[in-house]
């Protein structure tokens, strides 16, 4: 390095800035590699663990959850709420609360790995901006609900 | 040296400081919010003129008590926490704490996760060292390698999000092996990273090893002396650059690290152009684990029994992992029960930050900011 002399010096600099930029020129020609967020949207794994979402059993028409409580036993941050009731004439507790807030979630899996039915899994939701922490208080069943287009008490009537 | 620690304490009070011991000299804040800082580091620097005279580390701004926070919930609650300490490379912080709790419970793990677990975190490994080469020239004014650091990045990125589910702070692992297992396109992917990061490594010399600019800024400047990174206890790849070779992997091995062939790259100056070279011949010796472990990567269960509620026993236990920063090491005091008495993290950019007030004595500004940057610092970790 320091043996190379002012112009060989000079000659190494002005070389390995060319090489430099012979670098960049090429990448000229080619693919585009970004993309343009808000117009375009990427591709996003199904894998992908968004905030957790009621799942949809289509034979039932409803969610197979059994308001046992365990999801938010297990949740770290304590931003499930998991509420039900008897109705008369039926054996099991049905569903009437579940929230999430999402503010407080750290998306760790703990919810979704305990359910012992599979009643819960991540949505693939990443587009998500508001302007209130309300906005991220999530009613579930409201939008499994608006998911499927249809209130829940009907479909699980008619069952 | 002696008045050192005298003048950090003197100077961290958040009163502008009035009592400037050469009239010449002034105070200049670096941060909390400085771009080269990468996160909320302060740095209080006593300069005379463009040299900087004496420069201390203010820590703090973002401390979110992780430790304690440890104490107050069972294990598993903390599981999430510890990929937000260090945020660039998460999955090594994952695996400290879970090996911790498989050590301290005696639990055994199935091969096949212990290889899941090598080749993820080698890929974090990767995936930090490509945001460190970009970001460090980034602090030194060169834009245009970030540009291809990060594509690089991106394509790690999305092969750990297909079966991580996340991009940046893991919560991936779990006591008795990990939460998703890997499959063929995985391993696919995988291999034709591989090949690609081969190629592109001549993008990086021919951008940054060989460029003049970056060899002058860098060479010789922040030079740590084996004896200074032993006086700080600095690990990682800023003690290797400065010829040690001490690697956790290598000297105290972990997981199924012993059954792979890899070298540990070292520096022979200390300099930060060594720190660069010692990083960019580490991602390619992570892509040799990560080769040799797709290659043996054992059929079996990716999960392991492990008791769902799990009761510690009495006692400590410790456990250290390189992860991409230097030595990580997890102390847990356990008084039985599922909460942990006490949960020590001995984080190593503390320490490699702990070098910095003697290392840039006498330098100029703009070299504080290329030797600082050299150290790779994650100050979320420093702050945990
Ligand atoms: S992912 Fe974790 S933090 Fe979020 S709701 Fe589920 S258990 Fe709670
Ligand atoms: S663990 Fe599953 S079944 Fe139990 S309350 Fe939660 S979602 Fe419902």
């Amino acid at each position: 390095m320091n043996n190379r002399g002012y112009f060989g010096e000079l000659w190494f600099g002005a070389k390995s800035l060319l090489i430099g930029l012979n670098v960049t020129i090429k990448e000229l020609f080619r693919p585009i590699v970004t993309v343009q967020y808000p117009r375009e949207e990427c591709e996003i794994t199904p894998n992908y663990r968004g905030h957790v979402e009621l799942v949809f059993n289509t034979e039932t028409g409803g969610c197979d959850c059994i308001v046992c409580g365990m999801c938010a036993k297990a949740c770290p941050s304590d931003c499930l709420v998991v509420k039900g009731e008897k109705k008369e004439g039926e054996k099991r507790k049905s569903l009437t609360l579940f929230s999430l807030d999402f503010t407080k979630c750290s998306l760790c899996g703990s919810c979704v790995e305990t359910c012992p039915k599979g009643a819960l899994d991540y949505s693939q939701d990443y587009n998500i901006a508001g302007f209130t922490r309300e906005e991220f208080h999530y009613d579930l069943i409201e939008r499994l609900e608006r998911r499927h287009q249809q209130p829940l008490a009907a479909a699980a009537g008619g069952n | 040296m002696e008045n050192l620690a005298e003048n950090r304490t003197a100077y961290t009070d958040l009163e502008p400081a009035t009592d400037i011991p050469n009239e010449n000299h002034y105070y200049l804040n670096m941060g909390p919010q400085h771009p080269s800082t990468h996160g909320v580091l302060r740095v209080l620097l006593e300069m005379d003129g463009e040299y900087v005279v004496d420069p201390q580390p203010v820590l703090g701004y973002g401390h979110r008590m992780q430790e304690k926070m440890a104490e107050h919930k069972n294990w598993m609650a903390f599981m999430p926490n510890t990929g937000r300490m260090d945020y660039a490379a998460a999955l090594p912080y994952n695996h400290g704490y879970v090996a911790l709790f498989e050590r301290l419970c005696g639990i055994e793990v199935p091969a096949r996760a212990e290889y899941i677990r090598v080749i993820t975190s080698e890929l974090n490994r990767i995936v930090s060292h490509h945001l460190w080469i970009g970001a460090m020239l980034l602090d030194m004014g060169a834009f245009t390698p970030i540009l291809y650091t990060f594509d690089d990045r991106e394509q790690v990125l999305d092969i750990l999000e297909d079966v991580t589910g996340s991009r940046l702070t893991y919560c991936y692992f779990r006591v008795g092996g990990v939460c998703k297992d890997i499959d063929d396109k995985f391993v696919e992917k995988t291999r034709a990273f591989i090949k690609r990061q081969r190629e592109r490594f001549d993008i990086y010399n021919k951008l940054v090893t060989g460029n003049i600019i970056f060899i002058k800024r860098t060479e010789g400047v922040g030079v740590i002396s084996p004896d200074m990174a032993r006086r700080y206890g600095v690990t990682g790849p800023v003690l290797r650059g400065s010829g040690i070779a001490y690697d956790v992997r290598k000297n105290e091995p972990y997981s199924v690290y012993p059954n792979f062939d890899f070298e540990i790259p070292v520096g022979r100056n200390g300099d930060s152009y060594d720190r660069y070279m010692v990083r960019l011949l580490e991602i390619e010796q992570s892509l040799r684990i990560i080769e040799q472990a797709l290659d043996q990567l054992p059929e079996g269960s990716f999960l392991g029994k492990a008791p769902k509620k799990m009761k510690m026993p009495t006692g400590d236990c410790s456990f250290s992992v390189e992860a991409a920063r230097g030595e990580l090491t997890y102390y847990l005091v356990s008084g039985g029960g599922d909460i942990p008495y006490r949960l020590k993290i001995r984080v190593p950019s503390y320490s490699n930050l702990s070098v910095l007030p003697e290392l840039c004595q006498g330098m100029l500004l703009s070299d504080l900011v290329a030797a600082m940057g050299s150290m790779d610092l994650v100050i979320p970790e420093i702050d945990r």
